[in-house]
């Protein structure tokens, strides 16, 4: 039976506070619920705070480059189907640096779950913008206020049918680990927005500013309909609400591609004579 | 005497010649013939000047000749650029009724191309067709080996598309006997019956990939490069992989890398640009030494430069690229059947060592057609470097970046039932957990570094031809193989002492052969497609030698063996850019 002990880590380099513990027990929590051994599991990383979390947990672990959590989770998920894989970055790493990744990742509907901690800041490199930042945010790099607006993750998604997207935030811990284990079980690309303090960089997104302003979901939201989850992911301010806005039941990638109907790539054997009768074409 | 010709076709983008060029190719092909085609052309889709370039030869060929034989201009732009290619009894077929040319009429042969592929296929499109007979009908070739060839060409277009195309190249083919008579030659037959394959640089690695047992390929589309995930892609389904068509380049790499990590044989192919794009992964790939094969299908540089032009202005790029050291292998293969080989190679060393290895083809070589034997795919070994679940078993401690001898660790693959695989771009500990503790960056890198002396014994020196101890020696790597070897055929029976030192491998480089040739030549000449001689550099930090000169070309054009020997007489350029 896997319990919490088994996803034991390193010790964290993270500083006290960070909303990035939240985020790391909810998701230990989610997968030993799930009953998932870390052998199963394979969490593909990128640079940042965030992106430091494997290290923290015991599992396959690929931590990679800054922006390319995406195209690595995808290579990893095509050529073993078997994998629970799960991406795990900051709002820099996958609406910055890895934007063009996102968009098309949400294309494919790969079955990978990625957590973004969005803490509307870059906290590795010292307090500058992240794309999530609001508009007028001063940082050393932007002393008279960031000028372009604000990245809506959620809005943009459900536009491109990604079939899995929600928010939830580091601040409740049953909530989002009950959202990583729909997430995981959903079959496609799933996108978790996970809102979360910055202790030390960001000084007006604080857990009590989060805390007064975020709502669940009502019971009785339809996630099927569009239009209204358009309605809730562009809602922000004084209300702010976490839950699962979209899900679209539709084939994954890997389902289709026609290289996998043979099975498990990985699992698949080498055998060169498969290229005789091509050469045969070629006489 | 033995048969020796050249056919070209030119015309403007979207008149068909490398549909037609290829059926012509394959027509000469089937009956014994050895022929190397190649291409030229630009970067549009319609209009401007292309050509196709056919060399038949009895005996093998490597390269193709800057005379030609037969010149077919689908326009007139074709007649006013190669006409003085033309050899003294060389002929031009084009279309009188549209292009009027003046000159000496014995080698004009007029035929009305879109009279009769109008009258015949119903369509002034099979022009080509038509062209492409009448070539035939001038040298009395077999007509029917060409219907058979346009009929598996152009099966998946309908058997109506097939049938007019034959009735087009009937009609040209009986047009040039009935008009032409003084000038069809008399009926050319090849002595050979050998059965041979006819296929280009392109086709050549993406068979070597599938033969090695590449399961997931990822490109961005990248002229020239673009053939192999084309090809790669049409056997997804029969052959049981993956060819994704990426978003950018550095997804392509970083998906490949996911790939790997992850069990299967990987690969991406880019050329120069996205290669640039990919560099960052490829540090990523040294790192986490994850195996990974690159094809970079070199063009004209810097940046867009020439796009659909052949260079070989990337080799120092390639060697050099990523921020920090690793060690990685750069292939280079110098023909059409050495880029399926190589390949296999790649595969196994890249997963033998945990490395990436590079694969430096061109424009020359991708889109090159040659004949060669059937490979012989009983040959191909695959050696993958994954420690069996047994092995593994009876490993307590699984560390996938453990300390070795050899600078080797363990590979297991994530899934593998009570062990985890961690890797990391950051330094990291045996473990794969990141790490800033001094000692273990130190014993990491070396133990990455360590890798080279097994990747080294890896490498096989470049080939001698025809013998070692020369006078003069000519140095090239890669496609130009073809050219030097037809120039130093030329220059040996001139009776020149000469000899020709080419490179497939290039790196780790195999210093000691190369200085041991270079101290016992006279003089030695770097051949190369660029224009400050990489490669002599490169010889230069690793033997303390210096060439003599250096032939170099780079106008986005492939040597011709016509071309290296007028160079050499002039004694070659010395350099100093």
């Amino acid at each position: 039976m896997v319990t919490i002990d088994d996803y034991q880590g390193q010790v964290t380099a993270w500083c006290p506070g960070c909303g990035d513990f939240g985020i790391l027990q909810a998701l230990k929590k989610a997968l030993v619920d799930l009953k998932l051994e870390p052998h199963q599991v394979l969490i593909v990383s990128g640079i940042g705070q965030a992106s430091k979390l494997p290290h923290y947990m015991k599992c396959n672990t690929f931590n990679g480059l800054h922006g390319r959590i995406l195209p690595v989770a995808t290579g990893a998920k095509i050529a073993n189907q078997e994998l629970v894989v799960i991406g795990v970055g900051g709002d820099g790493d996958n609406y910055g640096e890895g934007g063009n990744h996102f968009l098309h990742t949400i294309r494919r509907n790969i079955d990978i779950t990625l957590l973004v901690h969005n803490n509307r800041v870059y906290g590795l490199t010292k307090g500058q913008a992240s794309p999530t930042s609001d508009p007028g945010f001063i940082s050393k790099v932007q002393p008279q206020g960031v000028i372009s607006s604000s990245f809506n993750a959620l809005s943009l998604a459900i536009s491109l049918h990604a079939s899995f997207v929600s928010r939830s935030w580091s601040g409740d811990i049953d909530h989002l680990s009950w959202l990583i284990k729909e997430a995981v079980q959903h079959k496609g690309f799933s996108l978790i927005d996970i809102l979360q303090p910055c202790i030390t960089f960001n000084k007006k997104n604080t857990y009590r500013w989060y805390k007064e302003r975020i709502y669940k979901l009502a019971e009785e939201y339809d996630p099927a309909n569009r239009l209204a989850a358009f309605k809730k992911a562009e809602e922000w301010g004084d209300k702010i609400p976490i839950g699962i806005f979209y899900r679209e039941k539709k084939p994954t990638f890997a389902d289709q591609l026609f290289g996998l109907k043979k099975g498990p790539l990985f699992r698949q054997r080498l055998d060169p004579s498969q290229v005789m009768p091509l050469l045969e074409t070629l006489s | 005497m033995s048969v020796d010709f050249t056919l070209k076709i030119g015309g403007e983008a979207g008149q068909g010649m490398q549909t037609i060029g290829y059926a012509l190719s394959k027509t000469f092909a089937r009956s014994g013939f050895h022929l190397f085609a190649n291409q030229d052309y630009m970067s549009r889709i319609r209009g401007g000047h292309n050509f196709f370039q056919i060399r038949v030869k009895e005996e093998p060929v490597y390269a193709s000749s800057e005379e030609v034989d037969i010149l077919i201009a689908l326009d007139k732009a074709t007649v006013e650029m190669h006409r003085p290619e033309l050899k003294e009894k060389g002929v031009i077929i084009f279309d009188g009724e549209h292009i009027d040319i003046s000159g000496e009429p014995s080698h004009l042969l007029s035929v009305p191309l879109e009279r009769l592929a109008r009258e015949e296929g119903g369509n002034k499109l099979f022009s080509n067709s038509v062209a492409v007979g009448g070539a035939l009908g001038i040298l009395a070739y077999q007509f029917d080996i060409l219907a058979q060839v346009l009929k598996e060409v152009f099966v998946k277009r309908g058997e109506e598309i097939v049938e007019n195309n034959i009735k087009a190249a009937r009609a040209g083919y009986d047009f040039m006997q009935k008009n032409y008579k003084d000038f069809c030659l008399s009926p050319l037959r090849s002595g050979r019956s050998d059965k041979k394959m006819l296929i280009s640089g392109n086709e050549a690695l993406s068979l070597g990939a599938m033969a090695a047992g590449c399961k997931f390929m990822s490109a961005y589309p990248m002229t020239p490069s673009t053939g192999i995930i084309t090809y790669l892609a049409g056997k997804a389904k029969q052959c049981g992989l993956v060819a994704e068509q990426a978003e950018d380049e550095i997804a392509a790499i970083n998906m490949a890398i996911g790939a790997s990590f992850a069990g299967v044989r990987a690969m991406v192919a880019t050329s120069g640009g996205g290669f640039s794009l990919m560099v960052e992964a490829l540090g990523l790939a040294g790192m986490t030494e994850t195996p990974l094969v690159i094809i970079e299908a070199q063009r004209s540089g810097p940046s867009t430069g020439l796009p659909t032009r052949t260079a070989q202005g990337d080799l120092e790029f390639v060697l050099h690229a990523s921020q920090g050291e690793f060690p990685r292998a750069i292939f280079a293969p110098a023909t059409v059947e050495d880029a399926f080989w190589s390949v296999v190679k790649a595969f196994n060393v890249a997963e033998k060592y945990q490395v990436p290895v590079i694969i430096m083809s061109d424009q020359h070589l991708a889109d090159s057609y040659l004949t060669c034997k059937k490979f012989d795919v009983s040959k191909v070994k695959i050696e993958r470097g994954i420690i069996s679940d047994a092995e593994l078993a009876k490993i307590k401690d699984y560390k996938r970046h453990r300390f070795t001898q050899s600078g080797i660790s363990p590979r297991a693959l994530p899934s593998q039932e009570g062990r985890i695989v961690i890797t990391d771009s950051d330094e990291h500990d045996e473990e794969g957990h990141l790490s800033e503790d001094l000692e273990i960056a130190n014993k990491m890198a070396q133990k990455r570094l360590k890798k080279r002396q097994g990747l080294a014994s890896e490498i096989e020196p470049p080939k001698v031809y025809p013998h070692e101890n020369t006078e003069i020696v000519l140095i090239g790597w890669g496609s130009t193989y073809g050219a030097l070897r037809e120039a130093l055929d030329v220059l040996i029976n001139k009776g020149m002492d000469v000899s020709l030192m080419h490179f497939q491998e290039i790196w780790p480089f195999p210093a000691q052969f190369v200085s041991s040739i270079l101290s016992k030549a006279k003089k030695s000449f770097c051949v190369e497609n660029n224009a400050t001689g990489q490669l002599a550099h490169i010889i230069r930090a690793e033997t303390g030698k210096e060439v003599t000169a250096k032939i170099l070309k780079f106008d986005g054009r492939p040597f011709s063996w016509q071309y290296i020997i007028r160079e050499l007489k002039k004694g070659g350029k010395r350099w100093s850019l």
